[in-house]
């Protein structure tokens, strides 16, 4: 499938620091999955995720966004509109008081007509379930409601790959689980593109691929049961495997032959079931 | 605590006059003042009062609400008053044998009328307040000022302020709640000590909130460029507002009032 996002050699130094951010990053997202990328704090992963939509410009080499070079002020707007961005605190992204007025905010500044800005703030906010909350006043929404606001706000803009920067860092437990079930199916229905950056394993285990970034550079890249069974490389860069791995590589290591890519919980249930039934009894 | 107030002096409601359009209220309210400031005399000024009656009568404010914005201009009135009843030329007043030199019936009769104007004055432009949400406001005063464009002021980025603005206040307090109670928890004293302590005491809690203010406008501009924002070139609205009948009608009532206190003046009745 043709990529949707293309990263060409891509390197990226601060302003005022030496060591680059970024370290002659190759990457290629295929138009309609679901990607997750993991790394511990400055690994370099929010910095990629805003070359992504031009908040940031490569200092080396380049990223295609849809065929579009990031650096070309005049297509801004057509990178921008084509990758959303969703960040991590929910109260500094949202600019309306009233929710359905904060969904409109991206197609009014595309110059979107009235009516059809109506038709696309009503279809985000039913995809992301909060239709019935469209009045509402944004502070009196929980965390994960926010943030589900916040998605429905950039796919009011049909882009066609969202990207999400640790947008579940701020969240309870329940919001997380919100947020990465709305993703989750706004890419297996609507065929978005998902780009979800985040440092909770399990977070990533419904994904099409997952990518280990460490020091501006990707250590790991793969679909989430090849990745997760080199837990070693992963305890290395300071991540954690998802419980069920390690549940299945504890069991292993005590003498159960079970196999270590079984990542949901009902897919390791399954797992440890068989083998348990077909063990000998001692 | 500090949740509880309210957003701006909005009253929800239903009334006529939350139902017109923001930029007629607007100027409804620029003609309100202009017919108060030509009434000179008691036929315009009687009059003026039955409007300023009917219009709290017809926004269905409750009385109480618009005492209640008056109080913090009780000062100012009641300087007016005095100076007015001091400082203006005429007869002095007698109470049998003891002549107030510096008080005159003039005075008196000024005074009264000073004080009735600003009274009008300010619940007129309250129940603007009270009737119209404040994003309303922003919006039809953009539109108003839209001309103003022409000679490069930048009205829509004013706008956007004040919307933004009125955005975080829920936010800031919210997060001064916040670190007042860490604060508290260390051991600031907010409630007790001379004024001059308590305003040391909030140097603490202003810092950090001062901080956090310029972390978030930095995120936001983030996120709003990535909405594509790029100011309001060839920028649309999903709410259009409406110029309804209704709204024709209150500007002609307006315009007629207008009229009718400067006949009332001109021709001295």
């Amino acid at each position: 499938m043709e990529p949707i996002i293309k990263i060409e050699h891509l390197s990226y130094t601060y302003p005022g620091e030496t060591e680059p951010s970024l370290k002659d990053l190759n990457l290629e997202i295929g138009t309609g999955t679901f990607v997750a990328v993991l790394g511990h704090n400055g690994s370099g992963k929010s910095t990629l995720a805003k070359h992504l939509n031009a908040i940031l410009l490569p200092t080396e080499g380049r990223v295609l966004v849809d065929g579009i070079d990031t650096a070309d002020e005049q297509q801004l707007l057509r990178v921008r509109g084509t990758v959303g961005m969703v960040f991590q605190n929910p109260d500094n992204q949202i600019v309306a008081n009233v929710v359905e007025d904060d969904v409109a905010f991206a197609p009014e500044n595309l110059g979107v007509p009235p009516e059809e800005i109506r038709r696309r703030v009503d279809a985000a906010l039913k995809q992301v379930g909060m239709y019935e909350f469209r009045m509402h006043a944004p502070h009196l929404l929980s965390g994960g409601q926010k943030q589900r606001v916040a998605i429905a706000g950039v796919i009011a803009m049909e882009p066609k790959c969202i990207v999400l920067d640790e947008p579940t860092a701020m969240l309870d437990p329940a919001g997380r689980r919100e947020v990465v079930e709305t993703v989750t199916r706004l890419c297996r229905e609507k065929g978005i593109t998902v780009v979800l950056i985040t440092h909770h394993m399990n977070e990533c285990i419904g994904a099409d691929r997952v990518i280990v970034m460490s020091n501006g550079v990707i250590v790991a890249d793969g679909a989430p049961k090849d990745v997760f069974r080199q837990s070693a490389l992963l305890r290395r860069e300071g991540l954690t495997v998802p419980v069920t791995t390690e549940l299945l590589e504890q069991l292993s290591a005590a003498g159960m032959a079970l196999p270590l890519d079984a990542l949901t919980v009902d897919a390791c249930a399954d797992a440890i079931a068989s083998a348990l039934a077909g063990a000998p009894h001692p | 605590m500090l949740k509880d107030i309210t957003l701006g002096q909005y009253f929800p409601g239903d009334s006529i006059a939350h139902r017109l359009d923001p930029r007629a209220k607007l100027l409804l309210v620029v003609v309100f003042i202009a017919a108060l400031f030509t009434a000179e005399n008691y036929l315009s000024y009687a009059f003026m009062l039955v409007v300023t009656g009917t219009m709290i009568a017809v926004s269905r404010i409750p009385l109480k609400s618009i005492l209640r914005g008056l109080k913090p201009l009780f000062i100012i009135i009641l300087l007016t008053a005095l100076l007015n009843v001091f400082f203006t030329q005429g007869t002095p007043v007698q109470i049998g044998s003891v002549t107030l030199k510096h008080v005159t019936y003039e005075g008196i009769v000024r005074a009264a009328f000073m004080v009735l104007r600003i009274m009008m004055l300010i619940s007129g432009t309250l129940l603007l307040t009270y009737t119209t949400s404040p994003i309303a406001l922003t919006d039809g005063m953009e539109i108003l000022f839209g001309p103003l464009k022409k000679i490069k002021v930048p009205v829509h980025e004013m706008s956007m302020m004040m919307s933004m603005a009125l955005r975080f206040i829920p936010t800031l307090i919210e997060e001064t709640d916040k670190i007042m109670s860490a604060q508290k928890a260390r051991g600031a004293d907010f409630e007790t000590g001379k004024l001059i302590d308590r305003a040391k005491a909030l140097l603490p809690l202003l810092v950090p909130l001062f901080v956090s203010a310029f972390r978030r406008a930095d995120e936001l501009a983030i996120a709003m460029e990535s909405r594509c924002y790029h100011g309001d070139e060839g920028r649309t609205r999903m709410k259009q507002l409406r110029w309804q009948t209704r709204d024709t009608l209150a500007m002609l009532l307006g315009g007629a009032v207008l009229a009718a206190t400067i006949v009332m003046n001109v021709y001295g009745l």
